[in-house]
């Protein structure tokens, strides 16, 4: 041992001491996470077990525990979230497209993306407030409301203006609400694409659209639909915003009546008119349900929670499928 | 990386060959045009939402007035009551603000040292079998609606575990709704988000640094905390004020856990109110459009928005002030 060292074996073991305690503190804070989950799964499917069945997923809400059933709230997530996708696909990729492909380093897309990152921060309650404002009362501009009919055909849209506590409106909102989400997801998937990739195209004789169209965004494909499906499962849970917009609460029928795959083919006046029609949500029946006091609608929330988890896990599993099976096609 | 670096340049799109509009050009122009909207709609909701906020809260439009034009700001401030469905209305938001930011700095508490050194395990510690087995495993509890978490307060975090510890072991009186329960779960909640914004941050420390003061005899330990989480310092800081904004606006899992009780207190097992449950259980009710209840909706929307903006904005000027640089 020379004489530089000030340190005594004690003390580096000490040293080592504590160094194996600290390691030991982060695991265990590593797993806590995973403990946690695993308690929320465990507790949801025990309070849930014997109250999820055939009778639960086919049936309205009702002030008999044993009878309430989540049918309205699994219809209306599916109007609303179909219809949030239809919104937030084309206008988040044009968007992301814009910022990626057409724009220039100016202070106009700096601003842009500086303002996507704080719409991000915005707590959804307020993307709430302004969907209230909006869509639902259109500030209030036409105080009598009128309905703007418009011919299909096969079956007659009936608009009403303002919109109102509609599918339309909570649709819109969750659009505002999951667009910065959207829009960088897209962002990143289309930077992926290899520079080379644009400029073979270009030197072909392609168009930008073309070279965008037919070249960037098939190849960004996966990337993107990932991000949208990720996105739309978050829209999916949230609750706080329709709550704003006035989803109801207690409700015993369906968007324009559709109660089953079938009566989508059957009744196009339905399928025109459910978007136009009051309704209630998965999250927003299983909050009603915690909410109430008799002790046997935990169970019945448990229940609905659990159906709002398989669906999230369905919407997650295909995403991770639609990535896989895209990566094969493509190599560069 | 912006298009133009990428190799499709300026000379392309514009068109300087020749003059000639052609229809394929205008279709082109057409397409841009297009696309620029859809992203000029992102500045659009930013603008609407402070629209609508300021009108309806601080200047009113037409014959309307606004909440702060019928509610002084230093009432709104300074009275300690918070009673606007009743008959004797007050409006002091300092009950809904203290609601709010106990249950955050309980998140805090729990959120914000757990997520941290989950991140450190992962980013310095763990092998990468464990971390592809437990970023999932975190990924899916930040994906977990946060109606599921107020249920898993309410159902188990209240009767199995704060009352057992609190009220039968140390006697305090824990109340259904409680604060306590609402700042565990959105404690819970934020774990992910400080773990794996800090674990980018972390890895993004060179592992030149690292080496160096291992060959200047450190331990794990001493690399760990005097290296490398001091060079990702300005990273975690601004994971931590995501988290703590991202705690401030929770709404589900806070009114469903922590009850509707607009009280002064700071008794974190009575039940409270944060200014995000006041505008849930109003709109949950009946309320007249432009009586003031409706406009004290606005009014904490906007304080609301105004507390996560600037914590928002802190976080992104952390990050570009204190980043150090390293090649």
């Amino acid at each position: 041992m020379s004489q530089v060292v000030v340190e005594s074996p004690q003390q580096l073991a000490g040293r080592h001491r504590k160094g194996r305690a600290f390691e030991w503190a982060c695991l265990l804070a590593t797993s806590l996470g995973v403990l946690v989950l695993v308690v929320l799964l465990v507790g949801v499917c025990v309070q849930a077990w014997g109250w999820l069945d055939g009778d639960f997923v086919s049936n309205y809400d009702s002030r008999h525990p044993r009878e309430a059933g989540i049918l309205a709230g699994i219809w209306g997530s599916f109007w609303l979230i179909g219809m949030t996708a239809l919104f937030s696909v084309p206008i988040g990729v044009g968007a992301a497209v814009y910022l990626e492909e057409y724009a220039g380093q100016n202070w106009l897309t700096r601003l842009i993306q500086v303002n996507l990152a704080n719409l991000a921060g915005v707590p959804s309650i307020v993307y709430g407030i302004l969907g209230l404002t909006v869509f639902v009362r259109m500030f209030g501009a036409f105080p009598d409301g009128k309905v703007v009919l418009v011919s299909l055909g096969v079956a007659t849209l009936k608009v009403p203006i303002p919109f109102g506590r509609t599918v339309l409106s909570g649709a819109l909102t969750l659009t505002l609400l999951i667009l910065p989400v959207v829009i960088v997801a897209a962002q990143e998937a289309l930077r992926a694409v290899p520079g080379s990739i644009r400029n073979a195209s270009v030197a072909l004789g392609a168009s930008r659209w073309q070279t965008i169209r037919l070249q960037v965004l098939p190849a960004a494909a996966p990337g993107i639909l990932t991000g949208i499906i990720l996105a739309l499962s978050r829209a999916i849970g949230e609750t706080a915003p329709l709550v704003m917009i006035g989803a109801l609460t207690y409700v015993a029928f369906t968007p324009g009546g559709i109660e089953s795959p079938v009566d989508v083919v059957r009744d196009p006046q339905g399928v025109v008119d459910a978007p136009f029609d009051t309704f209630t949500a998965l999250p927003i029946q299983i909050f009603n349900w915690v909410s109430r006091p008799k002790a046997e609608y935990q169970h019945v929330a448990a229940a609905g929670i659990l159906v709002l988890l398989i669906v999230l896990l369905i919407l997650n599993g295909t995403a991770i499928l639609i990535r896989h099976k895209y990566r094969k096609g493509i190599r560069w | 990386m912006t298009a133009s670096e990428r190799g499709i340049g300026a000379s392309h799109a514009s068109g300087t060959l020749t003059g000639r509009v052609t229809l394929s050009r205008l279709r082109e122009q057409a397409i841009k045009g297009l696309f620029f909207c859809c992203a000029l709609l992102s500045i659009g909701t930013t603008v609407g939402i402070i629209y609508v906020l300021v009108t309806e809260a601080v200047i009113g439009v037409g014959d309307s007035k606004a909440f702060f034009q019928e509610v002084s700001l230093v009432e709104f401030f300074t009275e300690t009551r918070w009673t606007p469905q009743f008959a004797d209305k007050h409006f002091g938001v300092l009950p809904l603000l203290t609601g709010t930011l106990m249950i955050a700095g309980i998140a805090a508490c729990i959120g914000l040292p757990v997520g941290l050194a989950s991140a450190i395990y992962l980013s310095e510690y763990a092998s990468p079998r464990v971390r592809n087995l437990v970023k999932p495993v975190l990924e899916v509890l930040a994906g977990i609606p946060t109606v599921v978490y107020g249920y898993f307060a309410l159902v188990f975090v209240t009767p199995h575990v704060l009352r057992p510890i609190f009220q039968d072991g140390l006697g305090f009186d824990v109340g259904v709704f409680n604060a306590a329960s609402a700042g565990i779960v959105v404690g819970i909640m934020i774990i992910p988000m400080v773990s794996s914004l800090s674990e980018d941050a972390l890895r993004s420390v060179p592992s030149g640094l690292r080496e160096a003061a291992y060959a200047l005899g450190s331990t794990k330990f001493d690399v760990c905390l005097r290296v490398v989480l001091p060079a990702a310092f300005s990273g975690v800081i601004a994971s931590f004020l995501l988290a703590i904004a991202r705690a401030v606006g929770e709404t589900m899992a806070v009114t469903i856990a922590a009850g509707q009780t607009p009280d002064l207190t700071l008794n974190p097992f009575r039940s409270v109110e944060s200014m995000t449950a006041f505008i849930v259980n109003v709109s949950l009710g009946d309320t007249a459009v432009g009586s003031i209840v409706y406009k004290s909706l606005y009014a904490v929307a906007l304080t609301l928005f105004l507390i996560t903006l600037a914590m928002n904005i802190v976080s992104q000027a952390v990050l570009r002030r204190f980043r150090e640089v390293y090649q």
